[in-house]
C-alpha cells in the first residue's frame, strides 16, 4: 500500500479495499514509529487528522469523490490550517494556532483529502538544510548523519521515508527542488502566481510559491491540479483557464528541444552529480530529445542579487512579529521599545536576524540605490537571459544541486557556503519560471541526485510530460531509503 | 563595503532587534563576508536596464467596495499574548 501512487491509493480508496480512516492509520502509526528518528514533523493532531477521514469515508460512501477524497497529505508548516498549530519552524510562533485555512489548505479540503500534520522545516523557510528550525533538524531518511536540504526538508523527508501520501513545500530560491533532489523525491515549483499565497506565511513575497513534493510526476500533476487556481486574496494570483496538468502526460518526447546551460556544468559541480545528469541526459535522447547548449550568462549573479531582494522582502515581512497581536512576547521588558526589541530577539533565530540585518541595511537611506535598485536591474537582465534561451529549446535541464546532501552542521557556521549549495535554483525564482527536481541517480557516496528541469512560463503540462517520460523508463523514482520498511 | 560595528547596532535598532555586544561583533562578521559576496552586483553595468520589482508584469486588481469580512474579533485575540476588553494590552507610551 505505501509504495503505491496516488491513482493507486484512489483507487484502492473508492474499491474500498482500505478505508481513508485505515489509511491515515497507517501512516500515523508510521509516524509515531518513525518520526523520533527523522523529525519530519512539528505537529501531529491524531484526532484532527481522522475527523478528517471519517468525513472522507462518508464521502468515498456517497461516491461524491475527487481523486484525492480520503488521501493523507503532509502540509509544510508555513500554510496556516485552521485550528491547527502552524509554527513556521519559529520560536515567535511556537504556540500560534491558525484562526483560518490557507487557500492552499482550503483546496486540499475541498476535494476531501485529509491532512497528516504539519511538516518541519528551516525558520521562516530561510535556510538550505532544515538546520535553523527553532523545532531541530530534520535527517535525511538515506543517511541519518545528511542534512535532507531546504527549507521543505520535512516535507522531502516525509514523503521519502512514506510518512505521508505526499507532501506541500514552497520555494523561495529552491527550497521545494533542493530538498526533494536530496532526498531523491519529485517536487515542482510552479510559474509564480499559480498557486495561492494567501495563508502562506510570507518570507519573500515576490518570489515565493507554493507546489507539490511526491514521488513521481504523475503524482505531482494530480496534486498541482488540487494546489493551482485563482484566489483574489492573493493580490499577485494569475487569473487563467483552468488546466489539467495531467493532460500530456503520455505524449511522446519526439522533437523535444533540452536547453544546457554551460553554466550549470562549469566549475563548483561535483563529478559523481554531473555523471548522474549525463545519464539521464542521455536517456532522454534515446527517447527522442535533442540537445542544445545554451548560455545564462547572469546566473552566477544570481545569489548576489536573491541575498539583497529576499532579506529585503524578509525584512519589510517580519516587522508584523512584534509580540503585540500574536506570536512569542518577552516575559521582561521595561518600555515599548525594550518588549519590540527582546521579543524579536528572543522569538528569532539566528539566521532570520542575520536576513533582517541584511535587509534593513540594503533598504536603509543612502544604500537602496546601490543595492536593491541594482539587484532589481540585475534580476531583469537574469530573467531575459530566459527568454533568449527558451527561443532555442523547450525546457531546460541541468543538476538541481551541485552536490549531494552534506553533512548536518557542515555549513551551519559559514552562511555564505550554505547559501550557495542553491546556485541552480535560485535564478528560476527571480525570473518566476516553474521549476522541478526529479531523481536520476546516486551520488557516490550513495545520496540521491536531483534533475532540474525548468520550464517556460506556464509550461508546468510539458516539464510534467518530460519528467514521467523519463519515469516509465527509469526506476530512481521508486526507490526507497536503506532501513525504511515499506 | 566599510559596514562599520556602529552600523551593525544603527541597523539592529531600526529592526527593532535587541543584541549583546558579542552578538553584534559576530553578526558585524558574518555581514561583511555576506557583503563580499554581494559585491559582485557592484560591477555590473546596469545602466538603461529598468528595476524587475516582480516576477510577471501584471498590475494589481481592484475589487468592488464591499465588505467581504465579518467581525472574528475573540477569535482572532485568542492568539494575543494579553488582552483585555477586547484590546490588544502594551506598555504604557503615554504618561
Amino acid at each position: 500500500m505505501l509504495n503505491s501512487s496516488l491513482l493507486q491509493l484512489g483507487a484502492a480508496l473508492r474499491s474500498k479495499k482500505i478505508s481513508s480512516v485505515e489509511l491515515t492509520q497507517l501512516y500515523l502509526h508510521r509516524i509515531a514509529a518513525l518520526n523520533s528518528k527523522l523529525n519530519a514533523y512539528i505537529t501531529i493532531n491524531e484526532e484532527m487528522s481522522l475527523v478528517q477521514a471519517r468525513a472522507a469515508d462518508v464521502q468515498l460512501a456517497q461516491s461524491k469523490t475527487h481523486a484525492l477524497t480520503g488521501i493523507p497529505i503532509a502540509q509544510k508548516d508555513i500554510f496556516c490550517a485552521m485550528g491547527w498549530r502552524t509554527t513556521c519552524g519559529s520560536k515567535m510562533l511556537s504556540n500560534f494556532i491558525a484562526p483560518y485555512d490557507a487557500h492552499v489548505i482550503e483546496q486540499f479540503n475541498r476535494v476531501g483529502a485529509v491532512n497528516l500534520g504539519k511538516t518541519n522545516m528551516d525558520e521562516f523557510a530561510m535556510g538550505s538544510s532544515n538546520e535553523t528550525s527553532y523545532f531541530g533538524n530534520v535527517k535525511n531518511p538515506w543517511n541519518n548523519n545528511a542534512v535532507p536540504g531546504g527549507s521543505s526538508g520535512g516535507s522531502a523527508a516525509a514523503v521519502s521515508a512514506h510518512l505521508c501520501a505526499a507532501a506541500t513545500g514552497t520555494d523561495t530560491g529552491g527550497s521545494i527542488r533542493q530538498p526533494a533532489a536530496l532526498c531523491g523525491i519529485s517536487g515542482l515549483k510552479p510559474t509564480y502566481g499559480v498557486v495561492s499565497r494567501y495563508g502562506m506565511i510570507a518570507f519573500a513575497s515576490s518570489l515565493d510559491q507554493a507546489g507539490p513534493m511526491a514521488h513521481s510526476a504523475e503524482d505531482l500533476a494530480l496534486l498541482l491540479n488540487v494546489m493551482a487556481g485563482f484566489d483574489e486574496r492573493d493580490s499577485t494570483s494569475l487569473q487563467r483557464e483552468t488546466e489539467d496538468y495531467a493532460r500530456d502526460l503520455n505524449k511522446p518526447l519526439n522533437g523535444l528541444r533540452i536547453g544546457l546551460p554551460k553554466e550549470f556544468f562549469a566549475a563548483g559541480l561535483s563529478a559523481d552529480v554531473a555523471q548522474a545528469i549525463e545519464t539521464s541526459i542521455a536517456e532522454y535522447k534515446k527517447l527522442g530529445a535533442t540537445v542544445v547548449d545554451i548560455s545564462l550568462p547572469n546566473s552566477r549573479l544570481s545569489i548576489p542579487v536573491y541575498y539583497v531582494l529576499a532579506p529585503a522582502e524578509a525584512s519589510s515581512n517580519l516587522s508584523r512579529y512584534d509580540g503585540v497581536r500574536y506570536g512569542y512576547r518577552a516575559p521582561e521588558y521595561t518600555n515599548l521599545a525594550d518588549m519590540y526589541e527582546k521579543s524579536r530577539a528572543q522569538g528569532f533565530g539566528e539566521e532570520v536576524k542575520r536576513r533582517i540585518m541584511i535587509g534593513t541595511y540594503v533598504l536603509s537611506h543612502g544604500y537602496y540605490d546601490a543595492y536593491y535598485l541594482q539587484a532589481q536591474k540585475i534580476r531583469r537582465l537574469i530573467a531575459q537571459d530566459f527568454v533568449e534561451a527558451f527561443k532555442q529549446c523547450d525546457v531546460i535541464m541541468g543538476p538541481t544541486t551541485p552536490t549531494t546532501a552534506f553533512n548536518l552542521a557542515e555549513k551551519n557556521d559559514d552562511p555564505v557556503q550554505m547559501y550557495l549549495s542553491d546556485i541552480y535554483t535560485i535564478a528560476v525564482n527571480l525570473a518566476g519560471l516553474p521549476g522541478m527536481s526529479i531523481p536520476a541517480g546516486f551520488g557516490s557516496n550513495g545520496l540521491p541526485v536531483g534533475l532540474q528541469i525548468i520550464g517556460n512560463y506556464f509550461d508546468e503540462a510539458r516539464m510534467l510530460n518530460v519528467a514521467h517520460q523519463y519515469q516509465q523508463v527509469t526506476d530512481w523514482h521508486t526507490r526507497t531509503p536503506q532501513h525504511i520498511e515499506v | 563595503m566599510s559596514l562599520s560595528i556602529n552600523d551593525v547596532y544603527k541597523v539592529a535598532r531600526l529592526a527593532r532587534l535587541g543584541m549583546t555586544e558579542q552578538e553584534a561583533q559576530t553578526a558585524h562578521t558574518q555581514l561583511l563576508t555576506i557583503f563580499g559576496l554581494i559585491a559582485e552586483m557592484q560591477a555590473v553595468d546596469t545602466n538603461g536596464i529598468a528595476p524587475m520589482s516582480h516576477a510577471q508584469d501584471i498590475s494589481q486588481r481592484l475589487r468592488e467596495d464591499v465588505v467581504t469580512e465579518h467581525n472574528q474579533r475573540e477569535l482572532f485575540q485568542a492568539a494575543a499574548p494579553q488582552i483585555k476588553e477586547g484590546l490588544y494590552l502594551v506598555p504604557q507610551v503615554i504618561e
